[in-house]
């Protein structure tokens, strides 16, 4: 039965990452970007949130938790209504750590997600996006070819977040001869992979993002992530679909709180400029593509919590978010006109990031 | 708990709804559009004999149980996706019910309501807009003057939906917004029943429109018209802060999704048409790849899609909220805004995108188009809806904004 009410248990998680995002995150959005450097304290403290923890098995130390992808979506716009960059740090962990949990063999499981239950944040990601104009995440130019039982891996990986840091990547490659994607468990020390220089990205500049270059690496047949069975490439992508929409509706919320309480500040020819209609109408646009961006979010995310193929809903759902996100930050920074230009108010950082969500995959998951 | 499943009894009568839309209205559609001021009798007929059940909803659109405005804006989506026209002209008591509902005394209510429930076809109508106000409602020029046991309503009505079916060729009634006292500006708004064939009454002219032709949409004109005492609907007293007409404005918050729907409706009828054509052209629709790589029809196509998804679940949340209990203004603004927006972009975009072949007459899709276009106007306009949507999101009067 149609219902838009959330849980007890859904509102209790969105207040309490709210309420930190609000906290802490927010605060810290404008040094992280000037400096490029996110203090290692506030990673810290949102490890304990345990937003990485609590889909892991307790068996391996996690909460055990029933993975939700509505939870997920929730836990996304309320981190990235504090800071998308921070958010995206905060979260990187389960680009690594999701997939092996939902496709992993249980080697592969045992293996690799014990040290995310631990009281330390471990940075880890995944290796999605290519560094070429063309770039479709269902198209992958780097290749993962059979070598006896184990693969030799080629290619070249841009927008990998925490990777210098990173003791493993999950790498998604396309097969030769077979174009289905699949993931492979890289770790950082193998023979020619090579981390290159810090990228330096328009928005999302607290976030260290790095190209890995992959020249004729060999792994073994355990890095394949499933084993012979591979992975549902699919299913990760709208996974990741979902949190990137989510992220957007939670910037795009930030950035029409702010203009709003701005334009009722702000007074010209003797009047708050909110009480123009030029101005009240394009508040009142903000508001309802917010609105709708989360519908829209949540619905794919809800298709997947119920096991369904959510690929086409995820894909139209991110591509109207992204444009409603850059739209929603746009008209923030025209609402506090001249002022909205400085790097003092937080508008033109929604604009850098906001830009990212139609073209930027896979770098963050529900 | 989120969910955005329909009941297993709603899809049921959508399925119903569905078989009406493409085997009763469709084959009618385009006949009915052309003879723009004869009516379908067969078909008007067959459904009020449908939905006049006792005990049910008299709009027949839901069962009236506690999601029942989830219910009804499925189905007047599925109707409309038939022809919003027709939809329109259905038999029933329409937004003179729902003023009824909304302002009423329950002894009214079931006076004027329980004859919807049988009988001949009849229906009900609301009469606001004048020559000279439209968005402006709170500035009714139309006067009714208290004469012993009666009142006295003397003025003009323009673009009454169902005004010539409700007031002259039917047993129904027009709930008509006069003033009582012009000085009380919109405490004096009141409604009054003006039941069929009242003397001084007329219907002076049905329009000649763009779309939603079969709908008869009059001009009523008021001269002396006596109706008793007990037809002003509620409270006859002047208060400052409130009134007839917030009742009446309050009817506004749950006929705007359903207004939504209607657009809805009508979008996804053009959006079925247009995708059927491409797949009978075999131009391939590919969802999943880098939106760079898309030809324009493809990124036309899905945007159209996405749109009208968007407005639907700002639709289904309004609905869901006033089954929830809950006031819903902004939430009903926001849908009505969305819908009429997006509907009139995607059956325009439909036309554009089949061609010379979206142009011609002997497809459907100019006739959606024609008919899209009230939705973003009646009920509300896009302009005033986003005017509220402000207000509500500033915290501001209508004197703060306006």
């Amino acid at each position: 039965m149609i219902s838009f009410d959330l849980t007890e248990e859904q509102r209790m998680v969105r207040d309490t990452v709210g309420a930190f995002a609000r906290e802490e995150i927010a605060p810290a959005a404008r040094p992280a970007d000037e400096s490029g450097e996110i203090p290692a304290a506030l990673i810290a403290k949102a490890w304990q949130l345990g937003l990485v923890r609590g889909p892991l098995p307790e068996r391996l130390g996690g909460d055990g938790d029933t993975r939700s992808a509505l939870t997920g979506a929730i836990i996304a716009e309320e981190l990235a209504a504090g800071d998308l960059a921070i958010a995206t740090h905060i979260l990187a962990p389960r680009l690594f750590a999701f997939p092996i949990l939902e496709m992993g063999t249980d080697a592969q499981r045992d293996t690799y997600l014990r040290r995310f239950t631990g009281p330390d944040f471990i940075p880890a990601g995944a290796a999605l996006m290519e560094p070429r104009f063309d770039f479709d995440a269902v198209d992958l130019q780097t290749r993962a070819r059979a070598d006896g039982s184990g693969f030799i891996l080629d290619g070249r990986k841009c927008m990998v977040a925490l990777a210098s840091a990173s003791e493993a990547f999950l790498v998604y490659a396309a097969g030769n001869g077979d174009s289905r994607v699949q993931a492979f468990i890289v770790p950082r020390g193998v023979s020619g992979l090579t981390v290159r220089d810090r990228e330096k990205n328009m928005g999302l500049k607290a976030l260290e993002t790095f190209e890995v270059e992959f020249s004729e690496c060999r792994l073994g047949p355990e890095a394949k992530l499933g084993g012979e069975a591979g992975i549902d490439h699919g299913r990760i992508l709208s996974q990741s679909r979902v949190a990137l929409a989510a992220m957007a509706v939670g910037m795009s919320r930030a950035a029409f709180d702010y203009a709003r309480a701005y334009a009722k500040e702000r007074r010209a020819f003797g009047a708050p400029i909110a009480t123009r209609q030029a101005v009240a109408f394009m508040l009142a646009d903000m508001a309802i593509e917010v609105d709708a961006s989360r519908l829209l979010a949540w619905e794919a995310a809800w298709r997947l919590d119920r096991g369904e193929d959510a690929a086409r809903e995820s894909y139209l759902a991110r591509n109207y978010v992204a444009s409603a996100a850059l739209k929603i930050a746009d008209n923030a920074v025209q609402t506090l006109g001249g002022h909205g230009y400085i790097r003092e108010h937080p508008v033109e950082m929604y604009l850098r990031n906001a830009r990212g969500f139609a073209t930027l995959e896979g770098l963050a998951t529900v | 708990m989120i969910d955005f499943e329909l009941e297993p009894q709603t899809v049921k009568r959508l399925k119903l709804y569905h078989q009406v839309a493409e085997h009763m209205m469709r084959p009618i559609s385009r006949e009915y559009d052309e003879r723009e001021h004869e009516k379908p009798w067969d078909f008007l007929n067959a459904m009020w004999a449908a939905t006049t059940q006792p005990g049910g909803d008299p709009t027949g659109m839901s069962d009236g149980s506690s999601s029942r405005n989830v219910q009804t804006v499925a189905s007047t989506e599925e109707l409309c996706w038939g022809d919003a026209g027709l939809f329109l002209s259905i038999p029933n008591a329409g937004l003179g019910g729902a003023a009824v509902m909304a302002a009423g005394t329950p002894e009214q209510k079931a006076r004027f309501l329980a004859p919807f429930r049988g009988g001949k076809p009849k229906w009900g109508a609301m009469a606001i807009t004048e020559p000279g106000c439209g968005s402006d409602s709170a500035a009714v020029t139309t006067t009714a003057t208290r004469d012993g046991d009666q009142w006295v309503i003397n003025g003009t009505k323009i673009f009454c939906t169902s005004g010539q079916m409700a007031g002259e060729k039917s047993e129904g009634f027009i709930v008509v917004w006069a003033t009582v006292d012009k000085t009380a500006g919109r405490a004096g708004i009141k409604p009054f029943i003006v039941e069929h064939n009242t003397p001084g009454m007329t219907v002076a002219r049905v329009e000649k429109k763009l779309g939603i032709r079969v709908s008869d949409t009059a001009m009523l004109i008021f001269d002396n018209c006596r109706v008793p005492l007990d037809h002003l609907l509620g409270s006859a007293e002047v208060k400052r802060e409130t009134g007839g007409f917030k009742d009446v404005m309050a009817t506004f918050d749950a006929t705007r999704p359903i207004v939504a729907a209607m657009a809805i409706g009508v979008g996804r009828a053009a959006l079925d048409y247009v995708r059927d054509f491409l797949k009978d052209q075999n131009v391939p629709i590919r969802y999943g790849i880098s939106p760079r790589r898309l030809t324009t029809i493809e990124r036309d196509f899905m945007d159209m899609e996405i749109q009208l998804k968007a407005a639907r679940l700002l639709t289904w949340r309004a609905a869901w909220m006033l089954d929830a209990g809950m006031r819903n203004s902004l939430e009903a603004s926001m849908a009505k805004a969305k819908a009429g927006l997006a509907v009139t972009q995607i059956t325009q975009k439909a036309v554009e995108l089949l061609g010379p072949l979206g142009y011609s007459r002997a497809h459907l899709v100019e006739k959606w188009m024609r008919d899209a276009k009230i939705n973003d106007i009646f009920e509300g306009t896009q302009q005033i809806n986003m005017l509220i949507i402000a207000r509500r999101i500033l915290d501001y009067s209508s004197r703060e904004l306006n």
